[in-house]
């Protein structure tokens, strides 16, 4: 229906509405000039400012002017259409007009925030608000499209954001798919020994939690696996997983470990990944005595029979449910979900590129993820924090700061690690009763019960030099330096460059996004930000939602958190997801693209440019045809119509040519 | 350019029509914002869902009605929101360029640039080149600069193939 149809008995009725926003708009923006400005273009029927748009009486002003005036298009002109289109639409709703016939202009994030001169800014927002007056003059009532929304969820990621989010989901009697790249669940938080600040221990605190996505019915676990290609749309996705095959079939095997006795391989002897190397694994193996699910796996790049096709198999022979099976092929299995929580985690910066500190050239310089293997209980050495050489260290230093708030690595602050370099500070005290030095930048703990825990470690007499660590080297220049690590730094309370020997160095190394977080960017169709965390939507108001509609993130692969922002961050990511799917169907904005037939001259130029197949010929008529639910509003079909037949709702062309002519006409 | 008259009293400020996808771009451009990095006041900015949307039309129908250069912007390769859309802004770019240089316009007033959601720094790092590039050719003077508001003299809207032309009712 085109407006004239509509309103038989008048043009458009415009109503212009500028926000302060505060003095975010008002303290660089002459708003009053604005309106009055505003007041003079044509089918402008009403004009006014306001402090807060957005408020409630912001918002009822609108509404109140709607039915008054009869409005019949309204301009807001206040922050970004990304923020609060969607509130202003709710308003034309409200007043019982069409929602579309609304058009937002960007005077605060484009003009007042990005401008410097005052007068400059006013007479940008005017040229801006002159574009959305023309524009909104051709917009037309429109109808959202509604789709059904699959019932399902998938979970990416099984550190303990993820597990958190698929049981918040599983409870809430979805269907949660839980995918997982290593062999078990559980990711970095199962590696500690305690966590912080409170001690409690990582593993009596999380297996609880891995046994209960093992055991749930709503849940479908899939460990050693890995999401390869992601289609569709919110509400609607299609997603493919690649399970990889572990040479053991998962339904049969109990865990009972008898095939791990039974390898010809009578001592573990090599690198066990979970240990980081810390300890040793046969080539049949599972990841730690409470991995989830507890089912073994086979590395083929170490087992006899992989590598040479000789080998006695004797753990076919000890296993008596027949699970292990040498000719396993990887699996692809295919889901359709309607959200999707992405909690891939991050991982931690490589200390080899700071030479500097040593690590990797001398066997005494530990990354603070090797050192919580080592106070581990259930740990290569049993919980006690031993060297290399098996001595216990008597002077221990910890290195803050190791990849983080530097300019040749990260600038960012990675949050955890002050934290948790006094947690093991803590406990390498009270295992060996050591001389610990923490080195550090700034104390950064803020959090419930952090600058507490602070206190307590500086109570138990740890000690605390200020200043970024130069080098640690072996060059001893004094007796008692022979044979220990020397660390180097200025202490800056002092003023005075020191040199401080210890058997232990422990770099507490930064957070990092997983190394593939660019390419399951790409996959999930979302951003990172300029450090390579996913980046949200806002980082106040949709802190877990993403740019694509119907994905959510949790836990560090957004940025850097600690356990309990992971956790609170995945239950609000999961519920994001029940709203979504909880809700049945999803509102897909009405900006598809279609053809006006009489226009079409079935020339097939957009067929082969829709990436998604949405196009079709119709071959008795000679048109081209859309199918509105596989288009997504892209218009790069419309924009290559050489007749005019191709058209887009929303970004007509009449609209965005009468946008262009208003931001020219006046400057 | 001599003979150019100046506007009244004021030095040559240009005119710089943007087009930015609502992904990537202009996304990025509310970064800047957040961010509070100021720019050139020169720039600006009309949505489009994707830099695929780039009718050519748009950028012909810019110079026409008076800006002195045009800024597509859209997300990296690769990283399109809609897959490719972004590679079908390139091949639309590319002749455009050709086209323009045929016209005798200058090809530096039109400018392609792939900034990601990301990149705040980067709208306004380009904002500010392209004003200063644009400000270093001159006005293109394919219209009249207008001093007063034109209004559109439509009465009714009538979303017709004419609109296509740019041309109102």
């Amino acid at each position: 229906m085109r407006a004239h149809e509509i309103y038989p008995n008048g043009g458009p009725r415009i109503g212009v509405y500028v926000c302060h926003c505060g003095l975010n708009i008002a303290g660089k923006v002459d708003v009053h000039e604005v309106v009055e400005f505003a007041k003079t273009l044509p089918f402008v029927v009403v004009a006014r400012e306001y402090k807060f748009m957005c408020s409630d009486p912001g918002q009822e002003m609108i509404r109140e002017d709607i039915r008054e005036h009869r409005l019949n298009r309204v301009i807001v002109a206040s922050c970004s259409p990304l923020l609060h289109e969607a509130t202003f639409r709710r308003v034309l709703e409200q007043a019982g007009q069409n929602p579309f016939f609304f058009q937002m202009v960007n005077i605060r994030e484009h003009v007042s925030w990005v401008t410097e001169d005052p007068r400059e800014a006013t007479e940008k927002a005017k040229a801006l608000v002159a574009a959305a007056v023309r524009r909104v003059i051709f917009h037309e009532p429109l109808q959202r499209r509604r789709v059904p929304v699959k019932d399902h969820v998938l979970v990416v990621g099984g550190g303990i954001a993820g597990i958190h989010a698929a049981l918040t989901l599983a409870d809430a009697g979805k269907h949660v798919y839980l995918v997982e790249r290593e062999p078990t669940i559980g990711g970095h938080m199962a590696m500690f020994d305690k966590t912080f600040p409170t001690l409690d221990c990582a593993a009596c605190i999380l297996t609880p939690k891995m046994s209960a996505v093992a055991a749930h019915p709503n849940i479908t676990l899939w460990t050693y696996s890995e999401v390869i290609q992601v289609e569709g749309f919110v509400g609607n996705f299609r997603v493919r997983v690649r399970r990889k095959p572990r040479y053991v079939i998962e339904e049969l095997c109990v865990g009972c470990l008898q095939c791990i006795d039974a390898c010809v391989y009578k001592d573990a002897r090599f690198p066990d990944e979970f240990n980081l190397g810390l300890g040793k694994r046969k080539p049949i193996y599972i990841p730690f005595p409470q991995a989830t699910p507890r089912v073994v796996l086979i590395d083929p790049e170490t087992c006899i029979w992989f590598k040479t096709g000789k080998c006695k198999r004797t753990c076919l022979e000890a296993c008596e449910r027949k699970a292990i099976d040498f000719e396993q092929q990887e699996r692809i299995e295919e889901i359709e979900v309607g959200a999707i929580i992405l909690a891939t985690g991050f991982k931690t910066f490589d200390a080899r590129r700071i030479p500097e500190y040593g690590y990797g050239k001398y066997p005494n310089v530990y990354t603070a993820l090797e050192v919580e293997r080592l106070v581990n209980a259930a740990g290569p050495t049993g919980g006690e924090v031993r060297l290399r050489d098996g001595r216990v260290p008597k002077r221990v230093g910890i290195i803050h700061c190791v990849g983080s708030r530097d300019e040749r690595f990260n600038r960012y602050c990675s949050r955890v690690c002050c934290m948790y370099s006094l947690k093991l500070a803590h406990l390498i005290k009270e295992r060996t009763g050591a001389e610990v030095y923490n080195f550090y930048i700034d104390m950064r703990t803020p959090g419930k019960g952090y600058e507490e825990f602070y206190d307590r470690l500086l109570q138990e007499g740890v000690h605390f030099i200020r200043g970024r660590v130069a080098e640690v080297t072996d060059w001893a220049i004094t007796p008692e330096e022979e044979g220990k690590l020397i660390i180097r730094v200025e202490d800056t309370l002092i003023g005075v460059v020191r040199r401080i020997p210890v058997d232990m160095v422990v770099l507490a190394v930064g957070l990092e996004p997983q190394p593939d977080a660019e390419e399951v960017r790409r996959m999930f169709n979302i951003s990172c930000s300029k450090e390579g965390f996913f980046l949200e939507r806002h980082p106040k108001l949709a802190p877990v939602s993403t740019f694509t509609d119907g994905i959510f993130l949790a836990g560090a692969c957004q940025g850097p958190k600690d356990i309990p922002d992971s956790v609170a961050q995945a239950g609000a990511a999961a519920a994001e997801a029940l709203a979504l799917i909880d809700k049945g169907y999803v509102e897909l904005e009405p900006n598809t693209a279609y053809i006006v037939e009489e226009l079409c001259s079935g020339c097939k130029t957009c067929i082969s440019l829709c990436p998604y197949n949405a196009i079709s010929f119709d071959e008795v008529r000679a048109i081209a045809v859309i199918n509105e639910a596989l288009c997504k509003g892209c218009g790069t079909c419309v924009a290559a119509c050489p007749s005019g037949a191709a058209r887009q709702h929303l970004f007509e062309d009449a609209q965005i040519f009468q946008e262009i002519e208003g931001v020219l006409a006046y400057v | 350019m001599s003979e150019r008259p100046m506007e009244g009293e004021r030095s040559f400020e240009p005119r710089i029509v943007a087009f930015f996808c609502n992904w990537c771009t202009y996304t990025a451009a509310d970064l800047a914002g957040t961010a509070r990095m100021t720019y050139a006041p020169n720039i600006r900015i009309i949505r489009l869902m994707c830099s695929g949307r780039l009718d050519p039309q748009f950028v012909l129908a810019a110079f026409r009605h008076g800006a002195d250069g045009v800024l597509i912007g859209g997300c990296h390769p690769g990283d399109c929101h809609y897959q490719e859309g972004n590679y079908k802004a390139l091949r639309r770019y590319l002749l455009l360029k050709r086209l323009l240089r045929e016209m005798g316009i200058e090809e530096e007033r039109l400018r392609l640039e792939w900034i990601s959601a990301s990149e705040g720094d980067r709208v306004q790092k380009v904002a500010n080149e392209f004003t200063e590039t644009i400000r270093r050719l001159g006005p293109l003077r394919l219209a009249p600069r207008p001093g007063v508001i034109r209004l559109p003299v439509a009465a009714l809207p009538e979303p017709s193939p004419a609109a296509r032309e740019g041309a109102l009712p």
